[in-house]
């Protein structure tokens, strides 16, 4: 190493020297730790003691563990594709040339400014079974459609859009009419197909849908309602990623949809050659970060109900976590949850990664 | 991508309005019944405005202890979250900037190993380290106090030196160059020339912090024993568990004092936010 290229290193190390130390104490001794707390029994107030792979073996019949894990996987499962159908619409919306776009911008974007324990709080009230201004607005009838082609619509809409850029790319232009009727058959078809309580669904949300046949949903205070409402809930919240999403949108080049449109491109067409590809990546990294937070998901259900009551429908893993680790006091246990849920998000984002390899586009990449 | 018919044009307003509707309806319920004596807030049909407005359900929810409403001292609360938010938010902005510094403005060896471990960092979250980094503050002593809140941010964090190592990545080398020949040292021309130049990097820094902490319940749950140290967040879902359930107009008059601030902070700074939102959440 020359003399210059020493001081260069000096200075260099000098100005992170903040986040070596930062680096060093927060994360990476914290990872090692916890991967050796995780094999001890350990109360903090006494010091870890070796007990081999016990926490773990536990762990897997440990019947708290993977309810919490399943209302998790659940949780996200349903939360992650609906957010990101919702914002990438309201953003497409936002996105046409429209007047007003600040006041729409920013009505949609408020709710996502709310703290998270005031969140909570605030749909508690709203969800309120008797006096809660949702059961009180809709009658249950109501609320069965609304939900149900709340879900299934999308997938209608979704599903006639592929059908249409499949078929008008095999029929060409000519046979345009041909293509919207099969399309719209198949939006037909797919939302039939996923009515709640018949069609391939029904195992998952038969139940659920069934109750409303004896009354209104109690939401938060009724073990079936109370997922779905925190989903609901996280739905409030997508005017962030409408603003990331919109952002990218605004940023896709013009001369792009000026050549798909002399090619003969319609609205669809450009929406899903020109505009998706190009914000590809953005929705990329949004998604990672939704999983991430989504298997991180405290404070809502937490101040919802710290027990995660009714029945624990609302327990997820990271409550189950932080109650083991300061409610009951293992410590040891804790950190072998932490590790399973370190792999987890680990596994999740490689495979994100892997498949982005096919769907994500990168330019000049 | 503009739709050229007017009917077109007319439903994408006409669902553009709606929707509007629909996203600020809660706020709108929440202000309404923060505003009802308690007994109009169990009526039925609910009603959008108040028959009798009641203002002091705010001062009552700051101020007033009664047995059996209880009360939620905001005012300390308040005091007590804009210390962090001050504490950390400077530490915040200075670290990472200079952090961000060394990534980006010098050369040397071993920089792009430990950038990618940086990166890498980003995808730990928070729960995995919990307990290890809990029994650090135990053995310092920190539990109970501040320290454990505020400490971490004076250390640097992987999104912020991302962010900020784009930004000063940007800046052009000749400026660093000049300075150089004038006989600006490296800390006079981070001082000088980079800082300067990275005001709008810095702002979206800070701003997104602030709301961290303003946010931010799982740290304050952990790390606080004594309610008089207690923040907002932790505040309001204290009182939440005493008296959720029944006193909905106070409730409501908390959440919106809690919710208020930042509604308010975001219309100061709207472009500083909009620009934040987009570089926090385009990667590149």
């Amino acid at each position: 190493m020359t003399g210059a290229e020493r001081r260069r290193l000096v200075k260099g190390l000098g100005f992170v020297a903040p986040w070596l130390v930062g680096l060093g104490t927060f994360l990476l001794y914290p990872i090692l730790a916890s991967l050796y707390f995780s094999f001890c029994e350990y109360s903090v107030l006494q010091k870890p003691v070796w007990i081999g792979p016990g926490n773990y073996q536990d762990l897997l019949t440990d019947s708290v563990f993977w309810k919490s894990l399943g209302n998790t996987v659940l949780y996200a499962a349903f939360s992650l594709p609906f957010g990101l159908i919702v914002s990438l619409s309201l953003a497409f919306l936002l996105n046409s040339g429209v007047k007003g776009l600040a006041f729409f911008r920013t009505a949609m974007f408020l709710p996502s400014l709310v703290p998270m324990v005031a969140l909570a709080i605030v749909w508690l009230w709203i969800f309120n079974g008797q006096y809660g201004l949702l059961n009180n607005l809709l009658s249950t009838e109501q609320i069965y459609w609304l939900l149900y082609l709340g879900y299934a619509l999308p997938a209608g809409v979704i599903a006639a859009a592929w059908a249409y850029d499949r078929l008008s790319q095999i029929w060409g232009a000519a046979r345009g009419w041909a293509a919207w009727l099969v399309a719209g058959a198949a939006a037909a078809v797919v939302v039939a197909l996923l009515h709640p309580e018949g069609g391939p669904l029904a195992f998952l949300l038969g139940p659920t849908f069934a109750e409303l046949r004896t009354g209104p949903p109690g939401w938060l205070a009724d073990p079936a309602w109370a997922k779905p409402a925190l989903v609901i809930m996280s739905l409030w919240g997508g005017g962030n990623a409408m603003v990331i999403y919109l952002a990218g949108l605004q940023d896709v080049p013009q001369h792009l949809y000026d050549a798909a449109e002399l090619d003969g491109a319609n609205w669809l067409q450009k929406v899903r050659h020109v505009a998706l590809p190009a914000i590809s990546p953005v929705i990329l990294f949004n998604l990672i970060m939704g999983i991430i937070g989504g298997l991180q998901f405290f404070a809502v259900p937490y101040v919802i109900s710290p027990t995660g009551s009714p029945d624990r429908s609302i327990y997820f893993l990271t409550t189950y976590l932080y109650d083991n680790a300061f409610t009951y006091l293992r410590m040891g246990y804790a950190s072998a949850m932490a590790w399973i849920l370190f792999i987890i998000v680990f596994a999740l984002t490689l495979l994100a990664l892997r498949l982005s390899r096919r769907f994500v586009y990168y330019e000049g990449g | 991508m503009k739709p050229r018919s007017w009917l077109t044009k007319a439903i994408v307003y006409l669902v553009l309005v709606a929707l509007s509707a629909l996203f600020l309806m809660p706020l709108a319920w929440t202000i309404s019944t923060s505003l009802k004596p308690n007994r109009q807030t169990m009526e039925l049909p609910p009603r959008w405005w108040p028959k009798d407005f009641l203002w002091s359900n705010y001062s009552d929810a700051v101020m007033y202890r009664s047995e059996e409403l209880g009360y939620i001292p905001m005012l300390r609360q308040a005091r007590n979250t804009l210390y962090l938010a001050v504490l950390s938010v400077t530490g915040v902005v200075i670290s990472n900037a200079l952090v961000a510094y060394g990534f980006a403005r010098i050369r040397w060896r071993g920089r792009e190993v430990l950038f990618a471990i940086t990166l890498a960092t980003m995808m730990v979250p928070f729960p995995v380290t919990m307990v290890a980094v809990f029994s650090i503050f135990k053995e310092l002593g920190w539990i109970g106090s501040f320290r454990p809140l505020w400490i971490p941010a004076w250390l640097g964090s992987a999104f912020n030196i991302f962010l900020l190592r784009q930004f000063f990545m940007s800046i052009p080398q000749d400026l660093s160059d000049a300075a150089a020949i004038d006989g600006c040292g490296e800390l006079q021309t981070f001082w000088h020339v980079i800082l300067p130049l990275a005001k709008p990097a810095l702002a979206v820094v800070g701003l997104f912090h602030f709301m961290y902490v303003w946010n931010d319940f799982l740290g304050p749950l952990i790390y606080l024993t004594d309610e008089s140290m207690f923040t907002l967040s932790l505040g309001l879902q204290a009182y939440q568990s005493q008296h959720g359930g029944t006193e909905w107009s106070m409730l409501m008059a908390a959440s919106m004092i809690v919710i208020t601030p930042l509604i308010v902070l975001f219309f100061l700074t709207q472009r500083t936010f909009i620009q934040g939102v987009r570089l926090t959440g385009i990667k590149g």
